[in-house]
């Protein structure tokens, strides 16, 4: 009896997550410009959308700064779980710590000390400062998500391609890293995702030249409803659900026992 | 999406580095200075500098920020966040901790399947969840049209930019940071001490009470993390749900760092808000530790 009250609770609650979103999509494709009754199907909303310069303008800065993050952020991320799991230094646990600080931080703490240093070291807002930005609080997923891998990762993989006369170089880059394969695609989704979805640090850390597509949804939204932003908030949500579903299959890939490529 | 507990380091095979695993190591631990230590530690030495006339730092030593945080408009302000967010938190706890527990005890396939469910409005923008409720609550929104044209009232209710509209917008965007973590530990919790806890004659409530809270404590530890902390400084959703109605802390700082340009002051605030975390973070870890025992 508990079980199905729980189970009808659970209902109510995905109900509540996905009715608003839902709401949302559907209205996208309605032609009446206020959100109230359905009038008739258009796809017009998205064509202006598609035809919106400022929104464009913003999605192409989000694309390069979300690619850009993506990039640093997994070749350190990666670099970085491997060397704390091959080396004992002598600050492990607290380089650990520290990693951990930036996912944890309060995102406008992070923004406005960032803001600071930024000015202080008068280096000025833009794409550089962004991507710093965003890089300081994305690789330590991309870290996270390769050192869970690499527990499961059989130590006598490394030892037979230094038994086979590889130098340490080559048995990372040939037999490692496609071990990790699975984990450094879904870090690196994470890390791609969380940087096209950051507002707050953004807020703080980018010019109006280099600004991204959030913090124009925001003002949009400060203003009030707009379909266009119906339509955008549907692509959001769409491409959501697509990033989501890939990178459970990766995980599914990754739960396998590890083999060498 | 974020773990607190660090997980473990080197491998037991792991080796002293030599120059290479010392130089390999030095971009990542340079960054982590460079952008976290760094930023931090002049932050807070811009919170103790005053600023002149024209809003420029000026690098002589003052209490007055601080001071000022204390002042009853600000006190006021920090009140109504941390109350905010405690209550979203609450809220949270209360409406997501029998969705992780039921999640984590169904069978693998519909549980994996569930957790999807979860997984889509956590990877989702909060900002454009934000936007679908301002599109149901808004005065020509979706909700005020339903009931205008059920005839069940004649003008629109005043929904968005209320408080209620702030802590539903709160709620909606943090609610699955509290399922994940507590499905995280209560999928660990073994099936059979729930039962004997049964056998042994405890009823449902006892065995909830005694059994599975404390087990499963460390999943609500981490998603109290999550969402309170966070909700404490967000200003997005204030600022969307609740227009200037309702100002948070978060707002407050954003404001002295671009209309008022008192950094100083905000940097203050930053740091006031940045040790609440940190206290928040220790106390839910040594409740933790000392619930363990």
């Amino acid at each position: 009896m508990l079980d199905g009250a729980l189970g009808i609770w659970t209902v109510v609650v995905f109900v509540f997550l996905y009715l608003p979103i839902g709401v949302l999509v559907a209205y996208s494709f309605n032609s009446s410009k206020l959100n109230i009754l359905w009038e008739s199907f258009t796809l017009d909303w998205y064509v202006q959308l598609w035809s919106n310069a400022p929104i464009l303008r913003t999605l192409k800065n989000s694309l390069i700064v979300a690619t850009g993050t993506t990039a640093v952020s997994v070749v350190i991320g990666t670099t970085g779980a491997w060397l704390l799991h091959r080396y004992r230094y002598k600050f492990s646990r607290s380089l650990q710590t520290l990693i951990c600080i930036p996912m944890m931080m309060p995102e406008i703490v992070m923004g406005i000390s960032l803001l600071i240093f930024f000015t202080a070291v008068s280096l000025p807002l833009g794409y550089v400062s962004v991507m710093i930005a965003h890089v300081t609080f994305c690789f330590p997923f991309v870290l996270v998500a390769v050192q869970a891998r690499l527990q499961g990762l059989d130590p006598a993989l490394e030892e037979a391609a230094l038994d086979l006369g590889a130098t340490p170089l080559k048995a990372f880059w040939l037999v490692i890293v496609p071990c990790l394969r699975p984990a450094i695609l879904s870090g690196g989704l994470m890390a791609f995702t969380l940087s096209m979805d950051e507002l707050i640090i953004s807020y703080f850390t980018t010019s109006p030249a280099s600004a991204t597509l959030p913090l124009k949804v925001f003002g949009m939204a400060k203003v009030g409803l707009n379909p266009m932003l119906n339509a955008l908030s549907a692509v959001f949500i769409v491409t959501t659900i697509i990033l989501v579903l890939f990178s459970e299959y990766l995980r599914r890939l990754g739960t396998r026992p590890a083999q060498a490529a | 999406m974020q773990t607190i507990g660090l997980p473990g380091t080197a491998a037991p095979h792991a080796r002293k580095p030599g120059l290479w695993g010392w130089l390999l190591l030095a971009p990542m631990v340079l960054w982590l200075l460079l952008f976290v230590v760094v930023p931090t530690g002049i932050l807070a030495v811009y919170s103790f500098c005053q600023r002149d006339d024209l809003g420029r730092v000026v690098f002589s030593f003052t209490w007055d920020n601080y001071v000022r945080v204390f002042d009853p408009i600000y006190l006021n302000i920090l009140g109504r966040s941390v109350a905010y967010a405690g209550l979203t938190t609450i809220i949270c706890v209360a409406v997501g901790y029998p969705v992780g527990w039921y999640i984590a005890r169904r069978p693998a396939g519909l549980r994996n399947l569930l957790l999807l469910l979860v997984m889509i409005p956590f990877w989702t923008s909060f900002l454009i969840r934000t936007y679908a409720w301002i599109a149901i609550l808004k005065n020509e929104g979706l909700l005020n049209g339903l009931l205008l044209s059920a005839g069940a009232i004649t003008a629109p209710l005043e929904l968005l930019y209320t408080p209620v509209a702030v802590v539903i917008g709160l709620v909606y965007a943090y609610l699955p940071f509290m399922i994940l973590p507590v499905y995280g530990s209560a999928e660990k919790v073994d099936n059979a001490l729930v039962e004997a806890a049964h056998d042994l004659g405890a009823g449902p409530v006892r065995a909830f009470s005694e059994v599975i809270i404390p087990l499963t404590l460390p999943g609500i530890a981490a998603g109290v993390l999550l969402v309170f902390v966070p909700a404490i400084g967000m200003f997005a959703i204030t600022d969307l749900m609740g227009g200037a109605r309702v100002p948070m802390i978060g707002n407050v700082i954003q404001n002295q760092f671009f209309k008022a340009r008192n950094w100083p002051f905000g940097a203050a605030l930053g740091v006031v808000f940045t040790l609440m975390f940190v206290f928040t973070y220790l106390a839910v870890q040594w409740h933790g530790r000392r619930s363990q025992r």
